[in-house]
């Protein structure tokens, strides 16, 4: 049994819809990136999973179990945690106090700010620094160890690379091994697709919110790629 | 001489004022709702305060250990029906609520307790003062209110900066959706910060029974002078708030002397002058969320 | 999403102006008001105009409220202000001036608006529910520095004397009649104000804050221009009050209660529509009048009954009658009370800064 089963989904912002009939399966302890152009209804499928969304038909399951009416705050129990588009760091904390909020579950695990400071040193240096006046790359860094807080059984990271300079979006790939290596499933969305590729074990590539293509990257050309991304 | 006795008073009054402020400002930075009902909440709890040493006769300050859990009580049933209810309709919803909830309890009292002044009697200590110089006196009571307030302030933001559900509040206050990816369940917050908002105004309202005489529409001017504390001292600051209630109570009680009669004017003015010239207050919050 | 809001937003408008319906609703309100104005002539007492002024007035606040928090999201609990500054203005104006009790009236008017104008500089620097406690304490302070004055009676008010050498009956249909021009003039300004760019203007500016303003609306400039107005309605509404009860007392003029009044017509009648004040002022002077026995707990009750419209009934009566909306007698294009979804407070503050 998969541990997250997303079984033909619609999603709408009011009249508008951003998710067409979509599905996705993920197994325990597997990496599946998730890409698309701008608008492909990534970070609503995303959204979806962790409760900010309901899709108006359609289910989605977690151990089997249905979610589709679990809130968001009882989904991070379950062990769903979201690093959200743009981060959204809580500007007046600290970034440890940032972290700390991340553990508001509970759930016991091997995170903590021990071992996050150790696999993200540079958190380590910047602890007591306000997120707002965090860097981009701080903001980040914090925002997966947040998620991470809660020990998740699923990890979902929307775009984190976006807007990073390509130094910084390396240190914080780096750290992807030592997640996985828990035994954390992770669920990668992401617009540059050769990083997409390096970190995961199978691509799902969403246009207009549909599946167009996927599979495992070594077996995906960069044409094909191409022309599901741009829908051409 | 009688200039630096005025300025004690209008401090000593201050602490009143941040007391009155502490949950307006408290709820205000958790939610970003403006709770109009706060003043008539207050005065809710002196009536209550008034009722209980009538009836039983315990003394006013054990009034304080049920008109507390009552009010604070009240305003978890009130965040969790009404006003999460209203937070999750269009924006004018929440003002609209309770603004009617004032109107409510305001006439509400009127029926009970007829439009008759009222006070909380409190025996000896409402005369007592302690001579400080030949000049100025200190009341014992407004002194024991003003420590308080302070107390308040103090311990609601060692609160909100030291304990784990006080960051849960920050965070909400910051992010709610982000929150709510903590799995934090923001109606449960809100529903507890109301709680201390109204227990807090309920201290506050049975402290302002006792200085002063009140009638139900005593609310009006409550609301309005704790809203000038906040604004005053700069939204989201607890400390400032403190501050804008002193700086309140100075310019009413030192416009009073100069101009009898216009003290409580020339205190909106101060707050007036302060909208004109510093619009975030004079001690605003360094992180605006 | 920019260009989607604002093609929505002008469609909205050209769907609903001029409808069949809106035609009658004209041609009916026009015999209506032209019963009325022979009324005095043939089947209105001395008394029922006098209540039928009081009518008039209510419908003018409702309206003027509902000028602001329906159209322009503004939430003022200081409206009394200007009914204060308008019923003083009229009393000085026609007996200090001498300029006469109809004359008095425009001057009052620009009085208001002129003291509107200035406080908005002070009243804008709040948003939302300090807004609304803003314009209070401005009310207040208009109320103090008003009894300060002693040509204006200081705190135990004044007496309108302009009307002495008119005979009661001749006075009060001349009161009654400048009531129902006012109304007219009020609900008219009113609708063209909304139909007007201004008007679409806060359409766009609900349906996204962003995109308007990249569309140059401005917004501080729009909101001015409704609370001015608002204010010289409200200013209007203290007029007639002052020349139909001929006294003038700052406790009642500038009392909270008036805007009080003016939430419960808005909220009952229906937010956000030219037809919901007025039909929410005829429903409170009604139930006044037959709720006047149960004191205190008349505001009670209405107090439960606007907070029950504001949560499950937020279309008001009107929207009850009218198919939540789809009928419109005098079509604005515009609806504030459509169900926002749940925004973060944060992006709500950021909205309401503008302000
Ligand atoms: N809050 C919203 N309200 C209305 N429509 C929205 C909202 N958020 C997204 N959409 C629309 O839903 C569609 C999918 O958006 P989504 O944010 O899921 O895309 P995405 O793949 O994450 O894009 P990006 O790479 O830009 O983050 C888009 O057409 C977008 O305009
Ligand atoms: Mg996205």
């Amino acid at each position: 049994m998969a541990l997250l089963e997303v079984e033909n989904i619609d999603v709408f912002y009011g009249d508008v819809q951003a998710i067409f009939g979509l599905s996705l399966s993920i197994e325990e302890g597997q990496t599946l990136a998730v890409i698309g152009a701008n608008g492909a209804g990534k970070s609503t499928l995303l959204k979806s999973i962790a409760g900010l969304c309901t899709p108006a038909t359609g289910e989605i399951r977690f151990n089997g179990e249905r979610i589709n009416d679990v809130p968001p705050h009882r989904r991070v129990p379950l062990g769903i945690s979201l690093t959200p588009e743009g981060r959204r760091i809580f500007p007046s904390l600290t970034l440890e106090e940032n972290l700390l909020v991340g553990a508001h579950s509970k759930r016991p695990g091997y995170w903590n700010l021990a071992t996050l400071y150790e696999t993200f040193p540079l958190l380590a240096d910047r602890r007591s620094r306000l997120g707002t006046n965090a860097s981009g790359g701080e903001q980040q860094a914090a925002a997966i160890a947040r998620a991470l807080m809660s020990n998740p059984k699923i990890l979902l990271l929307d775009e984190v690379s976006l807007g990073l300079a390509p130094v910084v979006v390396e240190q914080i790939y780096s750290a992807l091994p030592a997640i996985v290596e828990q035994g954390t499933t992770v669920l990668v969305v992401e617009q540059d697709v050769n990083q997409a590729m390096k970190v995961s074990d199978r691509v799902q590539c969403l246009l207009d919110g549909r599946t167009v293509l996927e599979g495992k990257p070594s077996e995906l050309s960069r044409e094909r790629i191409a022309s599901a991304f741009f829908g051409i | 001489m009688q200039w630096a006795n005025a300025v004690v008073q209008g401090v000593i009054l201050g602490g009143l004022y941040a007391l009155l402020a502490a949950g307006l400002s408290l709820m205000f930075g958790v939610m970003r709702l403006v709770n109009l009902a706060h003043g008539a909440l207050a005065i809710v709890a002196a009536y209550m305060g008034m009722v209980l040493v009538n009836e039983t006769g315990i003394p006013p300050f054990a009034t304080l250990l049920i008109v507390v859990p009552v009010m604070a009580l009240a305003g978890w049933i009130l965040q969790r029906t009404l006003l999460n209810t209203a937070l999750n309709r269009q924006a004018l919803a929440p003002i609209l609520v309770t603004f009617g909830l004032a109107v409510i309890l305001q006439n509400l009292m009127l029926e009970l307790f007829t439009a008759d002044n009222q006070s909380i009697d409190v025996g000896s200590l409402a005369g007592a003062s302690i001579q400080i110089t030949p000049n100025i006196a200190v009341g014992v009571f407004p002194l024991l209110t003003f420590v308080v307030g302070v107390a308040v302030i103090a311990g609601l933001q060692l609160y909100l900066a030291k304990t784990t559900t006080g960051r849960a509040m920050r965070a909400t206050s910051d992010d709610r959706e982000a929150a709510q990816l903590m799995g934090i369940d923001h109606r449960n917050i809100y529903a507890l910060a109301t709680a201390i908002a109204v227990g807090l105004v309920g201290l506050a309202g049975v402290f302002l029974g006792v200085r002063t005489q009140f009638n139900p529409t005593f609310g009006d001017v409550t609301l309005i002078f704790a809203f000038e504390a906040v604004i005053i001292g700069g939204l989201g600051s607890l400390w400032g708030t403190l501050w804008g209630g002193i700086i309140l109570g100075v310019a009413q009680v030192v416009g009073a002397q100069a101009f009898p009669s216009s003290g409580v004017l020339l205190g909106h003015i101060v707050f007036l002058l302060v909208l004109a010239f510093r619009p975030t207050g004079l001690f605003p919050k360094v992180v605006n969320g | 999403m920019t260009s989607a809001s604002v093609t929505s937003a002008s469609s909205t408008v050209k769907v609903r102006r001029s409808t069949m319906a809106s035609y009658i609703a004209l041609a009916v309100s026009i015999v209506v008001v032209i019963a009325l104005a022979i009324g005095p002539f043939a089947f209105l007492t001395k008394g029922n105009q006098q209540n039928l002024v009081t009518l008039f007035i209510y419908i003018i606040m409702g309206t003027m409220w509902n000028l602001l928090a329906g159209y322009a999201g503004m939430v003022s609990i200081g409206q009394q202000a200007f009914i204060g500054v308008g019923a003083y203005g009229v009393v000085y104006a026609a007996d200090q001036m001498g300029v006469g009790p109809i004359a008095a009236i425009p001057v009052a008017l620009v009085i208001a608006g002129v003291i509107g104008y200035l406080v908005s500089f002070l009243a804008f620097r709040l948003s939302g529910g300090y807004f609304a406690i803003g314009t209070w304490v401005i009310a207040e302070v208009i109320k103090l520095v008003t009894t300060q004055i002693q040509t204006l009676g200081a705190g135990s008010g004044i007496s309108l004397t302009a009307f002495s050498g008119y005979k009661p009956a001749l006075r009060i249909a001349t009161v009654y009649w400048m009531g129902l021009a006012s109304v007219v003039i009020a609900v008219a300004v009113t609708y063209l104000l909304m139909r007007s760019r201004l008007g679409t203007g806060f359409t766009a500016l609900r349906d996204d804050p962003t995109a308007a303003a990249t569309l140059g609306v401005n917004v501080t400039r729009s909101k001015r221009i409704i609370w001015v107005a608002a204010a010289m309605g409200c200013g209007l509404a203290g007029a007639l009050l002052a020349e139909n009860t001929l006294r003038v007392q700052p406790d009642s003029v500038f009392s909270v209660q008036l805007t009080a009044t003016m939430l419960f017509i808005v909220v009952i009648g229906g937010i956000g529509t030219i037809e919901g004040p007025i039909l929410g002022a005829i429903v409170y002077f009604a139930l006044e009048h037959f709720l006047v026995d149960l004191g205190a707990w008349y505001l009670v009750i209405l107090g439960i009954v606007a907070i029950i419209m504001v949560l499950f009934l937020p279309q008001g009566l009107w929207g009850l009658i009218s198919g939540r909306g789809r009928i419109s007698l005098f079509p604005t294009g515009y609806r504030l009370m459509s169900n926002q979804a749940s925004t973060t407070p944060v992006a709500n503050a950021s909205a309401d800064t503008t302000a």
